[in-house]
Parts: C-alpha cells; sequence; structure tokens
C-alpha cells in the first residue's frame, strides 16, 4: 500500500501540485488521471522520489519514503518498478542485456539463472525471439513490454507506470492495460497508473484519483466515474462525442429503458440508405 | 548569477559521485567500457595529430633557424620541448574535448532526455557514480597515456619530416634529442594531462548529465561542454605554467 499525505509541490513561484492525500491500495491498479499539465507526472515523480515534495509524505506499507535518508531510499527503491512514457531502455543494450541489467547489478546469481529469469519475464510479457534485440528495431508496443519486463525482473512490491498507451494504437494499449492489470493481480503488486487514456480508466481502474490543476479533484472506481456529478471530471472523461453517447447508452441501460442484452443485428437498420454506393454491374 | 549556481552544482555533482557501489562488477565493466571509449576510441586522430605536429614542427623551425652558427641538432631539441611541454598535452587535449567531451556529453545529454538516468534513479542506483566516476577515472588513467604516445609520435613525426626533406639527419636529430634534456618537462607535461584529462571528462559530464529539453538541448549541450573545457585548458595550462615552471 502506497499512501500519500498532503503533498506539496512548486517549481519557482509556479505551484504545480497543492496538498494532494490518498491511499493506493495492492493488488489492483491505481489510476491517476487528469489533462496535460494537471501535476499528475510531478506526483508520480513525488512518489518515486525523483523529486522532493516542497510539503507531505509519501508512505510505502507505513514507511515514510520522504524523510529516509541514502541506504534505506535505495532499499525502498529495489522493490519499485517503473515504466516510463518513453520507454527509457538502454539504447546501447540488447532485450537481454536491458532486462538483465537490474539482476546483474543487485544480485548475485550466476548467468543461467539470470538468464532463465529474464526469459521467464520476457515470456510473460508475451515477448519471445527478440533477446538478441537492440531497442532501435523493436516498435513501441514491444518496447514498452520490454520495459515492463524489465520493471518486473526483481519482483517488484510497486510498480509505477507513465502513461504506458502513450504513441500506442488502441488494440496495443488493450494488451498492455491487460498485462499490467494481470501482473498486478498475479504478483499483488500496489500498480499506480499515471494516464488521461479513457479505454484505460474503463479497463483497469479499480481507483481512480483525477487531477485537476494540482489538486485531487476526485476519486473512485471505473463503476462510478461514468456516473460523476463532478463537472470538470465529466467535461474531461466525455470530452468525445462518442464517449457521450456510450455515457447516455449506460445511462439507458441503468434506469432499465433499453435491455443490456439488447441484439445488435436487430438494432441494425437494413435498409437505411448506405454511404457507398453499390457497384455498377453492366460496368 | 548563473555561474555561481552552476560552479555549486558541478561541485556537488562530484561530491555526489563518491558513494559505495552497488556492485563493483558492473562499476569495473563500465569503467573498461570507458577506457575503450576513450583511449582507443581518440587513439587513431591523436596519433595523426601527433605525428603531423612533429613533422611541422621541424620544418618551421629549421625554416627560422637561418645562421650557421646555431648546429643543426639545435632543431631536435627544440621540437622535443615544443612537443613534449605544449603540443602533446595542450593540443592533444583541446582536440580530445572535441572528442571525447562532446561524446560523454552527447551520451548523458540523450540519456537524461530519454529518461535512462531516472530509470537507473529508480533501480536505486547512484547514477552519478555509475555514470560519472568511471568516465572520470577512465579518463584520469588513458589521457595522461595518449598524451605520452603523442609525445613519441610527434617526435617521430619530427625526425621522420626532418630526414625526408634533408633538414637534418637521423643521427643529428636523436644526438640533439638527448642534449639538455630535462626530464621535468614530462612530468610537468604528465601533471598538466591529468588536469586536462578532469577537465575533459568532468565538464562534458556536468553539461550532460544536467541537460533540459529535447535533441536541440543535446547539441546545445554537447557544444557549450567543448568550447568550456577549451577554455578551461588553456587557462589550466597558463596557471600550471606559471606556478611549475621556474623562470
Amino acid at each position: 500500500m502506497i499512501e500519500v499525505k498532503n503533498i506539496k509541490k512548486a517549481f519557482g513561484d509556479k505551484t504545480v501540485i497543492q496538498d494532494v492525500s490518498s491511499v493506493m491500495k495492492a493488488g489492483q491498479c491505481n489510476l491517476i488521471i487528469g489533462s496535460s499539465g494537471s501535476g499528475k507526472t510531478v506526483l508520480m515523480k513525488c512518489m518515486v522520489g525523483l523529486f522532493d515534495p516542497d510539503q507531505g509524505d509519501v508512505l510505502y506499507s507505513g514507511q515514510n519514503f520522504t524523510t529516509m535518508k541514502g541506504k534505506e531510499k535505495t532499499e525502498i527503491r529495489k522493490e519499485i518498478g517503473m515504466l516510463f512514457q518513453g520507454s527509457a531502455l538502454f539504447d546501447s543494450q540488447t532485450v537481454e542485456q536491458n532486462v538483465m541489467f537490474p539482476l546483474s547489478m543487485f544480485t548475485k546469481d550466476s548467468y543461467r539463472k539470470k538468464l532463465d529469469r529474464v526469459n521467464e519475464v520476457l515470456a510473460r510479457v508475451n515477448l519471445v525471439d527478440a533477446n538478441k534485440k537492440f531497442p532501435s528495431e523493436l516498435s513501441g508496443g514491444m518496447k514498452k513490454r520490454v520495459a515492463l519486463a524489465r520493471a518486473i525482473v526483481l519482483n517488484p512490491k510497486y510498480l509505477f507506470c507513465d502513461e504506458p498507451n502513450s504513441g500506442l494504437d488502441p488494440q496495443t494499449s488493450l494488451v498492455i492495460d491487460k498485462l499490467i492489470q494481470e501482473i498486478t493481480i498475479e504478483y499483488n503488486i500496489t500498480t499506480v497508473v499515471n494516464t488521461h487514456d479513457m479505454n484505460s480508466v474503463m479497463e483497469i481502474g479499480n481507483y481512480i484519483l483525477y487531477m485537476y490543476k494540482g489538486n485531487k479533484e476526485w476519486e473512485g472506481n471505473n463503476k462510478e466515474i461514468i456516473f460523476s456529478k463532478n463537472q470538470r471530471l465529466n467535461d474531461f472523461i466525455f470530452a468525445s462525442e462518442f464517449l457521450r453517447d456510450a455515457k447516455d447508452m449506460r445511462m439507458l441501460e441503468e434506469t432499465g429503458k433499453i435491455s443490456n442484452e439488447r441484439d445488435m443485428d436487430a438494432l441494425l437498420d437494413k435498409d437505411a440508405p448506405t454511404l457507398v454506393p453499390p457497384p455498377d454491374e453492366d460496368k | 548569477m548563473t555561474i555561481f549556481s552552476d560552479i555549486g552544482r558541478y561541485l556537488l555533482m562530484i561530491k555526489g559521485m563518491f558513494s559505495r557501489p552497488e556492485n563493483a562488477r558492473m562499476y569495473w565493466k563500465e569503467f573498461i567500457h570507458q577506457c575503450t571509449e576513450i583511449g582507443f576510441g581518440s587513439l587513431g586522430i591523436v596519433a595523426i595529430i601527433s605525428v603531423f605536429i612533429g613533422a611541422v614542427s621541424t620544418i618551421q623551425t629549421a625554416y627560422q633557424l637561418v645562421s650557421p652558427l646555431i648546429p643543426p641538432s639545435t632543431i631536435a631539441q627544440i621540437v622535443r620541448d615544443t612537443v613534449v611541454l605544449e603540443f602533446a598535452p595542450t593540443l592533444v587535449c583541446i582536440v580530445l574535448a572535441g572528442v571525447a567531451g562532446s561524446r560523454i556529453a552527447s551520451e548523458l545529454g540523450n540519456m537524461r532526455v530519454s529518461e535512462q538516468i531516472d530509470a537507473l534513479e529508480i533501480m536505486g542506483i547512484n547514477t552519478k557514480t555509475y555514470l560519472i566516476l568511471p568516465k572520470i577515472v577512465a579518463a584520469l588513467l588513458m589521457i595522461p597515456l595518449l598524451v605520452a604516445i603523442a609525445m613519441a609520435l610527434g617526435i617521430w613525426g619530427g625526425r621522420m619530416a626532418g630526414v625526408a626533406s634533408g633538414i637534418i639527419s637521423g643521427s643529428v636529430f636523436d644526438k640533439g634529442l638527448l642534449e639538455f634534456f630535462v626530464p621535468f618537462n614530462v612530468i610537468f607535461a604528465l601533471i598538466k594531462s591529468y588536469v586536462f584529462a578532469f577537465i575533459i571528462s568532468s565538464i562534458p559530464a556536468f553539461y550532460g548529465y544536467y541537460v533540459k529539453g529535447g535533441a536541440l538541448e543535446i547539441g546545445r549541450a554537447s557544444t557549450k561542454a567543448v568550447v568550456v573545457s577549451c577554455i578551461l585548458i588553456l587557462f589550466a595550462d597558463y596557471i600550471l605554467s606559471a606556478l611549475l615552471l621556474p623562470t
């Protein structure tokens, strides 16, 4: 479990995070959402110690990470895995070397044992036959999976994912989301995901923290978010017309006005004019 | 004010480098990698520059020594002392500031911008110790070696040019090399090369490590690192000469 207590962070005169508190539980995906510039990345960087908060505390399983010094902090960091927005793979190393790096740095295992573990985690993220490839030879989705493999190779207790779906197509995004969710449950990890992808929110949001201009604006889960009455949150999640329609449909389902088990084929109007003209068979 | 804050951050960076390595074997591997990059990676350019500088020194010295009263072996003495005292340590280090310095700044800058340094920090690795210290130690080992090679190649280049152009015979040149030889000159050159090696590695490391922005900023940091290193090398050259050479 990670507890964030009254975190405040400013850069010069600009306050980016204003008194944010939250509790993120183990074995579930905790999402921090918000529009660009709302402070979600800064909050995550304060949580992992890349930024020192001006005020407040971050507690990992009750231990105050903010007040820790050198060695203690390093011990907690060994229990943290992080998936970066740009994957942050080491350019000069192969996939195998990238994933093996934390093992080589922090364990005294034999090469054989380390290689077995690397192959195990690469298989877990559905990446086979890529061991000898360099990051420049991988697609965006593959890079994210390698980064995820590297993040979980030391069996972390806490997993942080900074915009894991940025730059990925919806299908690959879904694969990454599912993977993060499965790994979270499988290893009982406290996962914190920073995103503004609404598909991720609906798919894996066990706990959602909505940030607005550096403040905690709303918290809840993926079942509650769609019916929230918070205007700022609604403006954010229903920015697209498609999602507004989806919400209306859900409302109709919830109020029993339409059936949840409706037959989609029957709903299609087969006589409706098509935008594509039929092929001219005379030609 | 920026200059004072930069000096402060630079000193903090140097202080931050001295921590216990998480895994000595990984640090040793990184150190060997840096020795290869800085030492062998720059050997070719150092060899070419040294040979030609020695050759040009011989021809230009002979051109200026027009008096028949001055023995030809003086050419060898002048070439030896200019190569050992100035050309090998200073000129080679200025070139190395461009070759190795820009590589260090752009490598660290790219790692910073692509969040690779953050990834190492999250793992619990002291990035200053792991990324900067091996570069500085490798430079302190390899650059004096390169300077020593440059001294030998510069003198050899001078001899070769002298013999090839008929300015001086090989035996006279060799005799001149041994005349009035001051061993302290070599020690002085090596002291300079240690100081320059520290500048060449730590200044670009500072600019690369603290870069902010994107590809454009990496280029700017790299250029700034080379310019500042060159100025500091020349400044240190003057200070060391004033302090260590008896005048």
